[in-house]
């Protein structure tokens, strides 16, 4: 099993050090921005500070881009060197060095890009913490771009698992940024806890692989791997993939590990947008497409992921349908959508779920921020139900519009890119030699009609319909006491005034949307110049697309799968899914249209027929309590866990601490109250005990003594 | 035997020793009674001084049965300390009586555990 592997080598090249440059702006800018906290800064200096350097970083990876020729290895200092011996198993290696192909400027390219948009659109949304937690918010931003660099020009596992933390911590700190508001706190730590256990996945992973083929560089590694582990033992190869997966899904919220994610959005919105949309959520599908070989060499690995990435992404949507929650919509979509990427990964397309990668990025941040907009503008507002009309009220049209090209670009409408992305995934299923693939294909088609579905149930809702709307609750979001629009809105009571967004929101909105609509020109490129796939070039010269030829050998999914003739719906395969994948999102579309729009009454009415027949009535209420799988979490892990913490309480507290310690410390007490009369006070008392005590110490000498000479 | 013995002094016998150790044991009693059942203050202090002489007188004693001096150098020492003592004691005594307006010790009980 050890096919022919072709991963360009490394060049060793000192000379791009600048590249570091990328990692090291946040870092000085997480560490301006602590200072600006420590001086209580009142003004936008540290917003100002982290565009700066993330734009930057930005410019600086474009630049890398233009520069870039193949695969480099960058060393930039030594981090960790020390061995044990002479022979191959005695040493470890973990140089701070990046490796730069590829791949890492295609994730490096939209990270840093639309970590600096959203920057900017944070800088205006968050003005009203001006002074309080301004400077930790951008902190936090800065210490997440930093991280996330790290993670991926990492040239080591080590390195890489460094950013992978750096990332969870920067999440868990955001998303309890609101830290007085008790469900902010609990969503953190339910985030953070299990984001550890994907983690633990990820270290045990790293172990297996360092254990296998003593050293963690990338380069090394894929060396190794041609001539196959060096330490024999079987089961610890196959379960690499496994353990590594594991820490995929926990970081980009898959099946077992997806319950932190909808919580996530306790955070505000450019936080949602940055890192539970777009950025860090995609670390587990590029670790994967990184260390894309093992996983080829285990077929069975791949196709797990494959299956829970279908399956995150059906019954993600299902969820996601049911919520009345904006931005929950969204974060359930984000899900879905990261199914897509794992079901691409699984069936063998590294470049579909890259593809997809880029794309979501683009249209997620998009519609995220068009709903923090929406929530800034309304006081907190999130409830689909109670927001209607948006795009008739002055101030609210390029919000309601650039929302619109996200739901267009999220339902995948036929020639978008996400379009295009979510194609190249499906094909491949369905074009696949396993039947269980082939089916994973339909069932990501089935799920792409309920995308469309409730993506566009969000946009009829908000932003089309008769103008309507109510204000929400400032108290409970305290992201949005601002004291400069607060006296506005709370003057005129029973007129709420909505805040409509300024430029800053407005110009990043809108150079998202002109982002979403042009990252389908690589697309567009392909099919109607028959020019190779810009995305499809970048995967192609990185390891992720070696070892996607591997699996494919006969059957090279890019270029040739025409010469094959596989057959959708018994006509070619491109042709078959353009139509099948259009009246799926159109279709979604118009239902939406119909119980969103054209008669809003209809969707209660369906929901109450739902309801009152018994043999269907689980699926609304299964759908509008998430499958309960937070639920069955608590029954399963927390209940077990907090019942025996009761009982080791109550041992601890009764036993250790009642019968053992205090019971201990009752020995000396006791002994005490016998003694304490002799110590009255009184002069005299003193002085009879002493004479007392001489005297039985004479009589005891005495009586030795005789006792001694009879 | 030693040179004491030799210089003509009479050995004391062991009745005269045994009245000498009495009248110490008696001296020794009458102080230690008085020094638990009277509570003022200056009579307390005069019966550790009796108890001080009885000791004194036990040694002088002893001192005489062996004939050996160093009995009675000790018993030197016994006063010179008594007396350097008893200065302190009735300078305590009198800071003590400017507290309390009283001799008596037992309004000095702050000590006490119960």
């Amino acid at each position: 099993m050890t096919p022919e592997c072709s991963i360009p080598q490394a060049v060793i090249a000192p000379e791009l050090a600048w590249v570091g440059l990328a990692m090291l702006l946040p870092l000085l800018s997480a560490c301006a921005c602590a200072l600006c906290a420590a001086l209580r800064v009142k003004g936008k200096a540290p917003a100002i500070i982290t565009i700066i350097a993330l734009a930057s970083s930005f410019l600086i990876i474009v630049k890398a881009y233009l520069a870039s020729t193949g695969p480099v290895e960058v060393p930039i200092f030594q981090w960790i060197t020390f061995a044990w011996g002479e022979g191959s198993f005695q040493s470890f290696t973990a140089d701070c060095a990046m490796y730069i192909d590829s791949l890492t400027l295609f994730w490096m390219l939209f990270v840093t890009g639309l970590g600096t948009l959203i920057t900017v659109y944070a800088s205006e949304y968050m003005e009203g913490d001006c002074g309080h937690g301004y400077a930790r918010f951008f902190f936090g931003i800065s210490v997440f771009l930093f991280s996330m660099s790290a993670l991926v020009l990492a040239d080591n596992l080590v390195m890489l698992y460094l950013g992978w933390e750096g990332v969870g911590l920067a999440s868990y700190l955001l998303i309890g940024y609101n830290y007085d508001r008790p469900s902010a706190v609990s969503a953190a730590k339910k985030a953070f806890i299990m984001n550890r256990i994907g983690d633990l996945g990820l270290a045990l992973g790293i172990f297996m692989l360092w254990s296998n083929y003593g050293t963690l560089q990338y380069s090394e590694l894929f060396a190794a791997m041609n001539q196959g582990g060096q330490s024999s033992v079987d089961w610890d190869l196959s379960v690499i993939p496994f353990l590594l997966m594991l820490g995929a899904f926990g970081k980009s919220a898959q099946l077992p590990l997806f319950t932190w994610l909808p919580d996530a959005m306790e955070g505000p919105t450019p936080v949602s947008a940055l890192i539970h949309a777009a950025t860090m959520v995609t670390a587990g599908v590029y670790l994967i497409a990184r260390l894309y070989p093992f996983f080829e060499l285990h077929p069975e690995a791949l196709a797990t992921v494959a299956w829970v990435g279908g399956s995150t992404a059906l019954i993600a949507a299902t969820i996601g349908m049911a919520q009345y929650d904006i931005k929950r919509v969204f974060a359930y979509s984000t899900i879905s959508q990261l199914g897509y990427m794992f079901l691409g990964l699984g069936v063998g397309t590294t470049f579909g779920a890259c593809y997809h990668t880029l794309t979501h990025a683009f249209f997620k941040a998009l519609l995220f921020l068009t709903a923090g907009a929406v929530m800034h503008g309304f006081a907190g507002q999130l409830d689909l139900r109670k927001l209607s009309g948006l795009r008739h009220i002055p101030g609210w049209r390029i919000v309601s519009w650039t929302m619109f090209v996200g739901c267009v670009w999220l339902s995948a409408f036929p020639y978008t890119a996400a379009f295009f992305s979510k194609d190249a995934i499906l094909l491949q299923a369905l074009t696949s030699e396993r039947a269980d693939f082939r089916f994973l294909g339909w069932m990501g088609l089935f799920t792409a009609a309920l995308t469309a579905y409730y993506t566009f149930r969000v946009w009829f809702r908000v932003c089309a319909g008769p103008v309507h709307f109510e204000p929400g609750s400032e108290g409970q979001h305290d992201e949005h006491d601002e004291p400069t629009h607060a006296p506005a809105s709370k003057a005129s009571h029973g007129a709420f005034q909505p805040h409509a967004p300024r430029w800053a929101i407005k110009g990043v909105l809108l150079i998202l949307a002109v982002g979403a609509l042009a990252v389908g020109l690589p697309a567009y490129n392909h099919v109607f110049a028959h020019e190779t796939n810009w995305a499809q070039q970048m995967i192609a010269g990185s390891s992720a697309y070696q070892g996607a030829g591997l699996a494919a050998n006969s059957h090279d999914p890019h270029l040739e799968h025409d010469a094959h003739q596989p057959t959708v719906l018994g006509m070619d395969a491109h042709t078959g899914l353009t139509v099948v994948g259009s009246s799926a999102a159109i279709g979604g579309i118009l239902v939406a249209w119909f119980f969103h729009l054209r008669s809003r009454s209809a969707a209660d009415q369906l929901r109450r027929a739902l309801l009152s027949r018994w043999w269907i009535r689980w699926l609304p209420i299964c759908m509008e309590n998430k499958w309960y799988v937070d639920e069955i979490y608590h029954a399963c892990f927390q209940l077990p866990l907090w019942i025996s913490g009761q009982i080791l309480n109550f041992g601890d507290r009764h036993f250790l601490d009642g019968v053992l310690v205090d019971g201990l410390a009752k020995i000396p007490m006791g002994l005490a109250r016998v003694f304490r009369p002799l110590y009255g006070g009184a002069l005299q008392g003193y002085a009879v005990t002493m004479a007392g005590g001489i005297t039985l110490v004479l009589a005891w000498v005495t009586w030795i003594w005789l006792r001694g000479f009879n | 035997m030693n040179d004491a013995l030799a210089s003509g002094f009479t050995i004391a016998s062991n009745a005269q020793l045994s009245v000498a150790l009495m009248i110490s044991a008696l001296l020794f009693t009458i102080g230690l009674v008085g020094f638990l059942c009277r509570r003022n203050m200056i009579i307390m202090f005069l019966c550790t001084e009796l108890m001080f002489q009885g000791a004194a007188l036990a040694m002088v004693a002893f001192a005489r049965m062996h004939m050996d001096v160093s009995g009675q150098v000790f018993v030197i020492f016994i006063l010179t300390v008594a007396a350097a003592e008893a200065a302190l004691a009735l300078a305590l005594v009198v800071l003590l009586y400017r507290r309390r307006e009283t001799l008596s010790a037992e309004v000095w009980s702050q000590l006490g555990e119960s």
